[in-house]
């Protein structure tokens, strides 16, 4: 189990999940992998890719313009 | 146990692929979605860079239709590889600088390579006969079957049963009985069968899905190509093509003023790659200048942004001007009148 990190910043999405999807899809069950990202559109993109392919929001942190949030590979 | 095959659905997030998907769900095919992001798609988060948006549910249609159907969603990049597609199609463009044909032949192509990769039996597509002018037309259903090498792989259940016989049907993975027939611009029978599967909210019938196929999106991407002598592009200036106020004053350098709050926010991004004019004395858009203007015509400018400032009236108003790697530096001007702003100046 290892913890990794993501910077999608200025990304429009899709590209944030996208980078998000082959990022995980390297990973192995059980790590986790933070995301800082600036679209809004992630906060329904990120979790609905989640859900449809298994994986986990461990929890959602806006600051300032930055929205982080952290997955874990199931 | 007889074997469950599998096939990749290409889901663009519109209504026709999300049911095409359904009907092989419903013959206990096991059926995950690729959605290919271009570039050029439009998202409703695009949309949401402009404030006045802001309030409208933001979701990606691919996601919701791959969270509808229980599938899982692969979304694959092409950004790169479809800078080709676009600048040559070899069946040239639709209505606007959308190559359709082009554009359908690449992706069934990459969905091939992406079922061998992954094992997968055969591909659908939400295609209907007649219901595009350019790439769904009868004569170009084969094209796109032949030029993407897909072959008898490629199943399209919409309408099929006008169609001759896939693999699938003929080896009896699927039941072509069970396959429709639809064809035509008449959208009733697709909303019928949506109602019959309980899809409700789905993504606007037609089109709308490529910025493409948008005649002021377009535009300027010629624009765009004319001013620098070449049909290229990078994912940067296919994105702010999408957003602000466009102004060409002369051939080798445009404004890009920022229409409203959320537009400038996002094109702060891009004030370390880009020249960029602020108002400094009176609240004003946010302008990047793209191509090589020198001081004159930053000057000049500065004129045109102080127009869109609240300082429009007045006898002077202060802009900074930044340029990458200089030191900024700040002009005092006298705004530009209306009449000043050349119709033909507007891309
Ligand atoms: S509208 Fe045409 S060019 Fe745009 S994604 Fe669809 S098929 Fe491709």
């Amino acid at each position: 189990m290892s913890a990794h990190t993501l910077d999608v910043r200025r990304l429009l999405c899709p590209m944030p999940v996208i980078r998000t999807q082959n990022k995980v899809n390297e990973l192995q069950a059980g790590d986790t992998l933070v995301v800082s990202c600036t679209d809004p559109g992630v906060l329904n993109d990120i979790p609905a890719w989640c859900r449809i392919n298994g994986h986990k929001i461990l929890s959602t942190k806006e600051h300032d313009d930055e929205i982080i949030i952290e997955v874990e590979v199931c | 146990m007889s074997k469950q095959y599998k096939a990749a659905a290409l889901i663009s997030g519109g209504l026709d692929s999300l049911l095409a998907a359904k009907v092989m769900l419903e013959q206990g095919i096991h059926v995950e979605g690729i959605n290919f992001y271009t570039g050029f798609c439009v998202e409703g988060h695009t949309a949401a860079i402009r404030k006045k948006h802001q309030d409208k549910a933001k979701r990606n249609n691919a996601l919701w239709s791959a969270e509808q159907l229980g599938i899982k969603l692969h979304i694959v990049d092409i950004v790169e590889e479809y800078k080709d597609v676009l600048i040559n199609p070899k069946h040239g463009y639709g209505a606007n600088m959308n190559p359709c044909l082009d554009c359908k032949i690449f992706m069934v192509k990459k969905a091939k390579q992406w079922i061998e990769e992954n094992d997968f039996d055969f591909i659908i597509t939400g295609e209907v006969m007649g219901q595009r002018p350019m790439s769904q037309r009868k004569e170009v259903m084969p094209v796109v079957v032949n030029e993407s090498g897909a072959g008898d792989i490629l199943l399209r259940p919409l309408c099929a049963k006008n169609l001759p016989k896939t693999r699938p049907e003929i080896e009896g993975w699927v039941d072509r009985d069970k396959l429709l027939a639809f064809h035509g611009r008449n959208r009733k029978p697709q909303m019928a069968l949506a109602k019959e599967f309980g899809f409700e909210d789905y993504a606007a019938p037609a089109g709308g899905c490529c910025f493409l196929t948008d005649e002021n999106y377009s535009t300027k991407l010629v624009d765009l190509w004319q001013a620098r002598s070449s049909r290229d592009y990078e994912m940067d200036d296919i994105m702010l093509l999408k957003i602000g106020r466009h102004l060409r004053p002369k051939p080798y350098f445009k404004l890009i003023v920022g229409r409203e709050e959320g537009e400038n926010k996002f094109m702060q991004g891009y004030t370390k790659t880009y020249t960029n004019i602020k108002t400094v004395s009176h609240a004003g858009p946010l302008c990047l200048i793209d191509g090589p203007a020198d001081k004159d015509d930053l000057l000049f400018a500065a004129q045109m942004v102080a127009r869109y400032s609240q300082g429009k009236n007045e006898d002077n108003v202060i802009l900074s001007i930044n340029q990458p790697n200089a030191e900024p530096y700040e002009v005092s001007v006298k705004p530009l009148a209306a009449s000043e702003i050349k119709q033909e100046w507007h891309v």
